[in-house]
């Protein structure tokens, strides 16, 4: 007899952990946490700076730390979690195999399915740099695990691509265990990370930032020796003449990070192409009914807090739907438009939200001044002004289910700069 | 009258904070959008404060390293040399969350903490 759940959450990280309690706080008793890790927390395990948990704990933390305050509570509620357990392929009936080394290849049933699966980065071969292919280039993640989980120095002359919050967070590490870190190249005029980790992992400690500058060459037989790096003009071309070299052991790559969607891709549940995972509505249900996204597999974010919180929505949309069954009424779609790169959730059912829905969004460059609108048609429903936005943080906004009860077509956002001629 | 712009640290929203000081007095502060963001301003225009995390080595378990944390900020000026005192310390499982590791590190008035528990093989 294939064994059956109310309620299986793919994935332990701090999205899994949270749906996962949830779920038990909400009366859902037969939960099941299924993470391929021997241990919960999923990136938050390697994430050892601080800044984690300011919105929910109201105190700094690191991210094994925020790991622990949710494992306890899990521990409390009784959560049901399988380390060491990899989902292999999920389907449309909501069945699941996986497969760990005490059980060996199982498939289970569910009722409803949380895919909290997180994310993947980017790395060499999606960019494709000439030259060599030596040892000592690595993505930020996987240096970032070897350094403080498996702890092994990762290299001592080091340059980093891209300036992701994990290649500005390494520089400082990297510095900190007395490696010399000779910068970051940003392809783009302006950088992907976090002010904050600008200020605190560059700038701390003098380490150059070349914007508008890339990784034109690598050089080494076995290992890394050398990478020469250029300038770029508008349409990203390097400029010849403007190469610059290091002589460097090891090259860090922190070019972007990916919703691990695979799972669901597989399963045919409709990805939004915009943030390359799957497109949920107010309750964070995918196209496929049962099957709901949280957290980093759905789409990345900068902030452990928010994905706890969304991870709980998510949870909740569950605990609605085994109840309640999926919503009957036509949906309304929610787009970005001009400025914004993509919105969570990208559909609703106006009349299923429950008291309220916060959408997620992020514009596509840096302003000083904005007006964010939102829009039905031509009916404006909000119009607020915010200052210093960056793709980098994202932005949310609330609105109440009264709000948008009298909805009869698709939503918009849409970011207009301010400028100011002084 | 001067004007300083900071970025605060104190979380990602990294607000964008406003100091404009007379000589070494601080006259008004905006753009924080808490009040974390006041005290990080006012200290960062005097001697800059930071949160130091790392790993130290541990025997006695499967893992190599534990991750630990300053339990309070400490001057970025001595980073460094805590950091030396980081990468000497070796510690034995078993180690419970948040306990102390090396007290009062370089008299700076914080100890460095276990960032997770870790139980002895
Ligand atoms: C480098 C980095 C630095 C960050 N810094 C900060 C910060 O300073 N402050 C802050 O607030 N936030 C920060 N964040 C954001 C936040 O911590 C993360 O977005 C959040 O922890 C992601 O949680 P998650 O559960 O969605 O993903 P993950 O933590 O990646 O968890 C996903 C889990 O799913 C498991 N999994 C995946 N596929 C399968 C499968 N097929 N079978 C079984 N298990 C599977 C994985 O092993 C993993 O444990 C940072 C994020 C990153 C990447
Ligand atoms: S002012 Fe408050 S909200 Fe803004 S970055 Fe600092 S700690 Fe975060």
């Amino acid at each position: 007899m294939m064994k059956k759940y109310s309620a299986v959450v793919i994935g332990g990280g701090s999205a899994g952990l949270a749906a996962g309690i949830t779920l038990k706080e909400n009366g859902i008793e037969d939960v099941l946490v299924i993470e391929k890790d021997d241990m919960v927390g999923g990136i938050l395990n390697q994430c050892i700076h601080n800044g984690f948990g300011l919105h929910t704990f109201k105190e700094q933390m690191s991210g094994p730390a925020y790991a622990e305050r949710f494992k306890v509570r899990a521990e409390e509620v009784g959560l049901n979690i399988k380390l060491k357990t990899m989902v292999t392929h999920i389907h449309e009936d909501r069945t699941i195999e996986y497969v760990n080394p005490q059980e060996g290849y199982v498939t289970i049933q569910a009722d409803a399915i949380i895919l909290a699966v997180g994310c993947y980065e980017r790395n060499r071969g999606a960019l494709a740099i000439p030259g060599q292919r030596p040892a000592g280039v690595y993505t930020a993640g996987q240096a970032q695990r070897y350094l403080n989980i498996d702890g092994y120095q990762v290299g001592s002359r080091v340059f980093i691509l891209g300036s992701g919050d994990i290649g500005l967070i390494m520089a400082r590490r990297m510095m900190l265990e007395g490696a010399k870190v000779y910068g970051v190249a940003e392809i783009m005029p302006y950088s992907n990370g976090l002010p904050r980790n600008i200020k605190q992992c560059l700038e701390d400690y003098d380490i150059p930032l070349y914007l508008s500058h890339t990784v034109t060459n690598i050089y080494g037989k076995d290992r890394l020796e050398r990478i020469e790096v250029s300038k770029v003009d508008e349409k990203l071309r390097p400029i010849k003449g403007t190469e610059m070299y290091f002589d460097v052991d090891t090259l860090l790559l922190s070019v972007g990070l990916i919703p691990e969607n695979h799972l669901g891709d597989e399963a045919g549940i409709a990805m939004d192409p915009r943030i390359k995972g799957p497109s949920v509505d107010e309750n964070y249900m995918c196209s496929i009914e049962g099957f709901f996204a949280c957290g980093n597999g759905l789409h990345v974010h900068d902030l452990v807090d928010y994905v706890t919180l969304q991870a709980q929505r998510a949870a909740m949309g569950a605990v609605h739907y085994l109840k309640n069954g999926k919503p009957q009424e036509k949906e309304c779609r929610v787009m970005p438009g001009k400025g914004v790169l993509y919105t969570v959730p990208n559909r609703i059912h106006p009349h299923n939200i429950d008291k309220t829905v916060e959408f997620f969004f992020r514009i596509n460059e840096p302003v000083d001044e904005a007006v964010i609108t939102v829009r039905c048609g031509e009916r404006v429903l909000r119009q607020v002004k915010k200052k210093y936005l960056v793709p980098s943080v994202m932005e949310r906004m609330m609105f109440t289910a009264k709000q948008l009860a009298d909805i009869d077509g698709d939503i918009t956002f849409e970011m207009e700069a301010v400028s100011h001629d002084e | 009258m001067t004007n300083k712009v900071l970025t605060c640290v104190g979380c990602p929203a990294g607000c964008r904070i406003n100091v404009e000081m007379e000589g070494d007095e601080i006259r008004t502060i905006t753009g924080n959008t808490c009040p974390v963001g006041e005290q990080y301003a006012r200290q960062e225009a005097v001697c800059p404060m930071r949160i130091l995390t790392s790993t130290v080595r541990i025997t006695g378990c499967p893992y190599r390293v534990l991750p630990v944390t300053t339990d309070r900020e400490i001057p970025l000026a001595s980073v460094d040399e805590v950091m030396e005192i980081i990468r000497s310390t070796v510690v034995k499982a078993p180690v419970s969350f948040e306990q102390v590791l090396i007290e009062n590190v370089l008299g700076t008035g914080a100890n460095v903490i276990a960032s997770k528990s870790m139980p002895a093989a």
